[in-house]
């Protein structure tokens, strides 16, 4: 009854004028960060955060919160409608939504999107309101072999993700590994990887580069050659009929909206993981449970729901050991944590005792987030599926432009411009081998997690691997992950032998 | 999508034209030299760190008081712990000197000296000023029931190997300090490296490390919860915010050791704008924003600046230089 009366007070400040228009302006913002490729909710974030001093710290919470939210649903129109990742959080929702708009149907991706969003903010935010406090203090229980246990399962899962080829999954887990690694190794202290001592290698390979090198260039390459230049006019019309059996559809998928949900939540919550770990492993598992696999891929609608109702809820997961704890829960948390600090706000276990009205407003603030949200990206649906009326020779230079701008923005670094044409070009290649790319871009987020994780547990036990099965949390989630690997892995083995016998 | 783009353009124009009018109206025209445009203020560390927490400060601090024609855009360089940072000044002596600064911290001498290949001789780079000094405090968990350094020795001793102590990075403060604690105490406790001192403050709320050596501003939240005990400073003097952790000099074994916060040029920076940006930071360290951040993080040191912060790099830069042969490090 407590939290209920604090959430009462919390609607009172979210509901003020100022606050009310901070909202719906922070989610506008948010949606164009978010559906421009390269530009995420970090890059908004961080460009506005100095913008916020004219107003009370609560007010510039709830205005950098609201376009945080915006980008989740903003990154899966350009993921949608031309196939490179908004931001990387939506880089699972190009899986399954490029194909459908190619297929004609991205009024139906689009829509999905959006409520899907809406599905997961909305029942992240009644988790977060509901568990904060007890959550918190779950998230300092999980010590180096839990996390290591816990991006064991998130690469198991993977297995089963892009074509069925396992060994060319794992070969391609490989490559994004090895490219993780590059850089400064924290363990010894020495640079590592350093190719021809190139100093922009110091700072290791930033995730985005080899995000939009692979979705942005590579695509753009593989659509050239598969459509010859040839304007791609695809048809993308908006009748009730059409939106009625879109929402019947949708209704199907309800369940994976719900696991995906709850999984985006928890994985939000991890430090340093964050909504692009979380999609990208809600998409895995949607794929996995389902009962077509091979359709995923190739434009099935639970492919789009599962990603964007798990990168909503978490994004509001890693807000909350930001608050509980002052460990960002993802990068755009660690810029926003920044900005607390800035307001004199100390985050950590006593902000909830101590500032409650800035804990509540902006929990307030997100249910009011979330619903224009849903509502202003609705609206401006036609506009976004206008773009897709362009002919490609007017489309592919255009996302060249905007590949490399993406590229450049977050860093500023030519090194970087340079790096994500070669991997375009290398994506390209692979692709055209039939290797799938997702794992990559996935082993190259979780590596920097994994394997600090992994060399962290084995030197507090000294080398001892069983430090992974004989704890009580990690043991159960390494035994479920070496299943979920080890079972396809024999099964391929067989069908080998099968063929050659 | 040109609809979209020109919508775009637009909001673009409107938040570049709002900042530019926030920078220009209080003009400070009596400096002699003023940046001629945007200056670059490095960090030499990650986003979200203490070093970068302190920048933004600074910049805020410079920002709303309109001390600065032209705006400080910070950059984050964290690259081979501030390796690619230095290298970056050391280039920029070449093309553009008067338009770069960075915030440094200690890895400022440990770098260069650990990575030779670089070039790098902080001799050449222009002090700007001194800004602060971060203290660092032996930590442990609440639950442990340890009182005082006595009881962690003991503690210490009986687990050997098995006690951990995690730090930030490899080589760097921390690992400085616990190797002095292992060898002052006849200690064998094991060092485990994470990336930055949240994280590290973090393993000892969730007892997954035994102690750590964080600076105050790291663990006041887990502190001010009762989560963690500070049980001894590394400072000349017992801290005001902690008056019950004795220093380690009043315990027989003397061990002063500070983080600096400085602000430095580029290598080769013109007299009059090292002059400018000197005086820019005396501004900001004399700013009441400046010093209720110093207290409440219970920073030292005083306003350090020229030949002096020169002379303190050099002796700072021996130091370290001793310490990290003494580790085998060189």
């Amino acid at each position: 009854m407590e939290i209920l009366q604090h959430l009462m007070d919390g609607f009172l400040i979210a509901f003020e004028p100022l606050n009310l228009g901070l909202v719906i302006l922070g989610v506008v913002v948010g949606l164009f960060i978010g559906a421009m490729p390269g530009l995420g909710s970090v890059n908004g974030v961080a460009i506005l955060l100095p913008m916020t001093f004219l107003v009370p710290p609560t007010s510039a919470m709830i205005f950098l919160a609201a376009i945080y939210y915006g980008a989740m649903y903003g990154g899966a129109i350009s993921s949608v409608m031309l196939g490179i990742p908004g931001a990387s959080t939506a880089v699972a929702t190009t899986f399954d939504g490029r194909p459908l708009a190619l297929r004609g149907e991205a009024d139906k991706a689009l829509v999905a999107a959006a409520l899907a969003s809406f599905f997961g903010g909305t029942i992240s935010i009644l988790l977060f309101t509901g568990f904060a406090p007890p959550l918190a203090s779950i998230a300092l229980d999980f010590g180096d072999p839990e996390i290591f246990a816990l991006m064991l399962l998130a690469f198991a899962t993977f297995v089963g993700l892009g074509s069925d080829d396992i060994p060319k999954t794992i070969f391609s887990i490989c490559i994004g590994l090895v490219f993780s690694a590059v850089g400064l190794d924290i363990m010894s202290g020495e640079p590592r990887l350093i190719f021809f001592d190139i100093i922009g290698f110091m700072s290791g390979i930033n995730f985005l580069v080899l995000a939009i090198g692979i979705y942005g260039i590579g695509e753009m390459l593989w659509t050239i050659e598969k459509t010859d230049g040839d304007s791609m006019m695809s048809k993308a019309v908006v009748t009730v009929d059409r939106v009625l059996n879109n929402l019947k559809e949708l209704g199907r998928t309800w369940k994976i909206a719900v696991s995906s949900s709850f999984l985006g939540f928890f994985v939000g919550i991890l430090p340093a993981a964050g909504a692009t770990p979380g999609s990208l492993m809600a998409y895995g598992v949607a794929k996995m449970t389902s009962k077509t696999p091979e359709d995923f891929g190739k434009g099935e609608v639970a492919g789009v729901v599962a990603p964007e109702a798990a990168n909503n809820a978490a994004s509001t997961g890693s807000m909350l050991p930001m608050l509980t704890l002052g460990i960002p829960g993802s990068p755009t948390t660690a810029i926003l944590l920044g900005g607390m600090v800035i307001w004199g706000l100390v985050p950590g276990p006593l902000l909830f005792v101590e500032q409650t009205e800035f804990v509540w407003g902006l929990i307030a603030s997100l249910y009011a987030a979330n619903l224009f949200a849903v509502l202003i990206n609705i609206v401006f649906i036609p506009a976004f599926l206008w773009m897709l009326k362009m002919p490609f020779t007017i489309l592919a230079p255009l996302i060249f432009v905007l590949s490399l701008v993406g590229g450049y923005a977050p860093t500023q670094k030519m090194h970087d411009v340079w790096l994500m044409l070669l991997f375009g070009a290398g994506g390209y290649l692979l692709r055209k081998l039939d290797y799938p790319l997702a794992p990559a871009v996935l082993a190259i987020v979780l590596g920097p997690i994994a394997e600090p994780a992994l060399r962290q547990s084995l030197l507090i036990a000294n080398g001892d691997p069983m430090v992974f099965i004989n704890r009580p949390i990690a043991g159960p989630i390494t035994i479920i992950a070496l299943i979920l690997i080890l079972l396809p892995l024999a099964k391929a083995i067989r069908n080998r032998f099968r063929k050659a016998g | 999508m040109a609809k979209t783009r020109r919508y775009l353009l637009g909001l673009a124009a409107a938040v570049a034209l709002g900042s530019v009018a926030s920078f220009t109206l209080p003009g400070t025209a009596t400096a002699a030299w003023e940046p001629k445009k945007p200056v670059e203020f490095v960090i030499m560390a990650g986003k979200g760190g203490g070093a970068d927490k302190m920048a933004r400060l600074m910049q805020t601090v410079i920002e709303k008081n309109g001390w600065s024609a032209k705006p400080l855009t910070p950059i984050n360089k964290p690259g081979g712990s501030g390796a690619e940072a230095l290298v970056h000044l050391k280039d920029k002596a070449k093309s553009d000197p008067n338009h770069t600064i960075m915030v440094t911290l200690n890895s400022f001498y440990t770098t260069p000296l650990r990575q030779p290949k670089l070039g790098v001789d902080i001799e050449t780079f222009t002090p700007v000023a001194r800004m602060a000094e971060d203290t660092f405090l032996l930590w442990v968990h609440k639950d442990s029931g340890i009182k005082d350094v006595d009881d962690f020795v003991k503690a210490a001793k009986a687990a050997g190997d098995g006690w951990i102590m995690a730090g930030t990075g490899k080589l760097q403060e921390d690992q400085l300090l616990t190797d002095f604690l292992n060898a002052a105490y006849d200690l064998k406790m094991k060092y485990v490296p994470y990336k930055g001192g949240g994280k590290v403050a973090k393993q000892l709320a969730g007892k997954h490390a035994n102690s750590t050596v964080n600076n105050p501003s790291e663990q006041e939240g887990f502190y001010a919860a009762g989560t963690t005990v500070p049980l001894a400073a590394f400072t000349p003097k017992r801290l005001e915010m902690f008056p019950d952790a004795p220093t380690f000099g009043e315990l027989g074994n003397e061990f002063v050791y500070f983080m600096q916060r400085s602000v430095v040029g580029a290598p080769g920076m013109s007299d009059e704008a090292a002059a400018y940006y000197q005086g820019l930071f005396q501004k900001v360290f004399e700013s009441s924003e400046w010093q209720d951040y110093r207290k409440k993080k219970s920073l030292q040191g005083e306003f350090l600046t020229g030949t002096a912060l020169k002379d303190y790099w050099l002796k700072e830069r021996e130091i370290h230089k001793q310490m990290l042969a003494k580790m085998g490090a060189l």
